[in-house]
């Protein structure tokens, strides 16, 4: 299923702190028939440069309009957007409509869509070389540069044919290969798998990923799925009623405390298999965790310790993830235990003791 | 009546109606698609929403179009005097043609291009295209099997409305029809001219049909795109609540 053969060896992020999509106060109040609706709620998001940053949230907390907003599709109420260090929202449209300078800045970001939106009256070649044609690209050149990202998304065989002779997977890798055609720096992906089976969303993020890792594309995704962030992305946001509740690279979510968006990505459950039992939260966050410390822990105290449930993932050799474990006693029995994994750098929740630091309310 | 006496006029009158027909239908086209496309982009959510001049085009569209065409054709005189110098003959009802065939075109062009896909014109947007790229590129060539579906019931009835300009010395079948079926009670020759009529209607029906299912197949339409979707992209539309799943409380 690797949609490029030639580049199977390891690739590794490049993530850069250099910042490529910015946006500070970002608001878009929809007014319709005299009734407000706000979808946008003075959202604030960084994303660096060469890094997949995912942004998920329900359907109507504002993901739809926050990605339509970067490429300014959708002309935000208030705030500013900054594409490679240009302010987007500077440039001048009537109402409406873009001008000339924002519609070449757009031509420069990549964007595919959930429902493909390929045109069913050009074949699969003559829909890559669309963006080519408002460039204003030569024929020869526009046919030559189709053809090898077709080869890139691995659709070289299906250039004469039209879009609804390809399934799903394929026109989803057409809609890639479309917005690559512009050497953008930056792709935007709205819900690009959401109408795709298990299985070819699996192929397509791994596409993504691949060409995140080898043409350095900055990959901003919205999406409903947790299973999308946890795949591919470095970095994630919540989104909930038009606002940004928690953002922040994968194991800086993990030693949040309390994060929502950490315990669904790495969810363990599983409850005390009697009363006088202490369940407890591991938390491995990258920085800390490289001790085998639940051994350490059993024959340091010499007690026995269950694993009730744990989502764990290897990332640059660093344990990240959580665990589930359950200690023999009550709670004031496994205190010096318990004080004994806070010193290793591991974040402890206590299940049934009230944690401190856990926003209330936020489930 | 004789064949040999019936056949130079039929023939003649066969190509006045495809004459006038022929040439009102272009100019329908020409003018008809523009004031289609403009309907559509000056609506509510338009690429250049404009609620006024959309408000006024549609109302001299509407009332274009419902103006029964016998009226039209004697209202427009000495507009059409103006233009061709007479108001007799075949040159003459092309105007009066042209012009109820405009809005009647415009209307079926509106109604087509609304059926294109608005994340399609979003997808041309996020390229960078202007909204003469997405016209070009998008709205026009995505509806044309539409537009010939259009193009061809514009001209069968434009041959319903020629037959009435013959009332009026625009020459053609109608002509044929009213002078000798109908003043002289030439039934043999009425019916032949009913027969033609029918002969040609069918031809313009099946080759307009075959083009446009041509066209059709060749595209086909993509899967899971949903139609009808206004111009701009609303809020998002398919959004499944399985980002419940994930989160545990």
């Amino acid at each position: 299923m690797h949609p490029c053969p030639a580049h199977t060896h390891a690739l590794h992020s490049t993530v850069t702190e250099t910042p490529v999509i910015t946006t500070t106060g970002l608001t878009k109040v929809y007014r319709s028939r005299g009734r407000e609706v706000t979808a946008l709620d003075g959202v604030d998001l960084h994303v660096r440069e060469g890094e997949v940053y995912g942004v998920i949230g329900q359907s109507g907390a504002g993901k739809s309009s926050l990605i339509r907003c970067v490429n300014l599709l959708e002309r935000p109420t208030s705030g500013t957007v900054t594409v490679a260090g240009q302010d987007l929202t500077a440039l001048a449209g009537r109402g409406p409509r873009a001008g000339r300078e924002l519609r070449k800045a757009r031509s420069r970001i990549g964007m595919v869509f959930q429902h493909f939106n390929l045109l069913s009256s050009r074949t699969v070649q003559d829909n890559v070389e669309l963006p080519l044609e408002i460039l204003g690209v030569s024929g020869k050149e526009r046919s030559r540069k189709a053809l090898e990202l077709l080869d890139l998304v691995g659709l070289s065989d299906k250039a004469k044919v039209y879009p609804a002779q390809l399934s799903g997977g394929q026109k989803q890798r057409v809609g890639i290969a479309r917005a690559l055609a512009g050497d953008p720096k930056v792709l935007l992906s709205d819900e690009a798998t959401s109408a795709l089976d298990p299985e070819t969303t699996r192929s397509i993020l791994q596409l993504l990923r691949d060409l995140n890792r080898q043409l350095g594309l900055t990959v901003l995704l919205i999406t409903h799925e947790m299973d999308v962030v946890k795949t591919i992305c470095d970095s994630a946001a919540l989104m909930e009623n038009g606002r940004i509740v928690e953002s922040g690279t994968v194991s800086e979510l993990l030693a949040t405390p309390g994060s929502e968006l950490a315990s669904a990505l790495f969810p363990v459950s599983g409850d005390a298999t009697g009363d006088d039992r202490t369940v407890i939260d591991v938390t491995f966050h990258g920085e800390a965790a490289t001790q085998p410390v639940i051994s350490q822990l059993a024959r340091t105290y010499n007690i026995d310790i269950s694993i009730l449930g744990a989502a764990m993932d290897t990332v640059a050799g660093k344990q990240v993830g959580r665990m589930r474990i359950e200690l023999p006693g009550r709670y004031e029995e496994n205190v010096v235990p318990i004080g004994f994994l806070r010193e290793q750098g591991l974040q402890i929740d206590v299940q049934g003791q009230e944690p401190v630091l856990v926003k209330e309310g936020a489930k | 009546m004789t064949w040999s006496e019936m056949q130079p006029l039929l023939s003649q009158a066969c190509w006045d109606t495809l004459y006038m027909v022929g040439w009102s239908t272009l100019i329908a086209i020409v003018g008809g698609l523009p004031l289609g496309v403009l309907l559509v982009l000056t609506d509510r959510g338009g690429l250049l929403q404009n609620v006024v001049a959309n408000k006024v085009i549609g109302q001299v569209v509407n009332i274009a179009r419902s103006m029964p065409f016998i009226i039209l054709m004697v209202a427009l005189m000495s507009f059409t005097r103006t233009i061709t110098g007479t108001t007799i003959g075949r040159e003459a009802a092309i105007v009066p043609l042209a012009i109820g065939a405009i809005p009647f075109f415009a209307r079926l062009v509106e109604t087509a291009v609304r059926e294109v896909d608005g994340g399609l014109v979003e997808a041309v947007q996020s390229m960078g295209g202007n909204t003469w790229t997405v016209v070009r590129k998008v709205l026009v060539p995505e509806s044309l099997p539409s537009l010939i579906s259009s193009a061809t019931t514009t001209i069968v009835a434009l041959i319903g409305y020629s037959a009435m300009a013959g009332t009026v010395g625009a020459g053609g079948l109608g002509d044929i029809a009213i002078r000798y079926g109908y003043q002289r009670f030439e039934t043999g020759l009425m019916w032949i001219t009913v027969a033609v009529l029918a002969v040609v209607i069918a031809i313009i029906q099946f080759a307009g049909d075959y083009a446009a299912r041509g066209l059709h197949r060749r595209g086909g339409h993509s899967g899971a795109v949903p139609k009808l979707r206004l111009l701009k992209a609303k809020a998002p539309a398919a959004e499944v609540a399985t980002a419940e799943t994930g989160k545990v409380s």
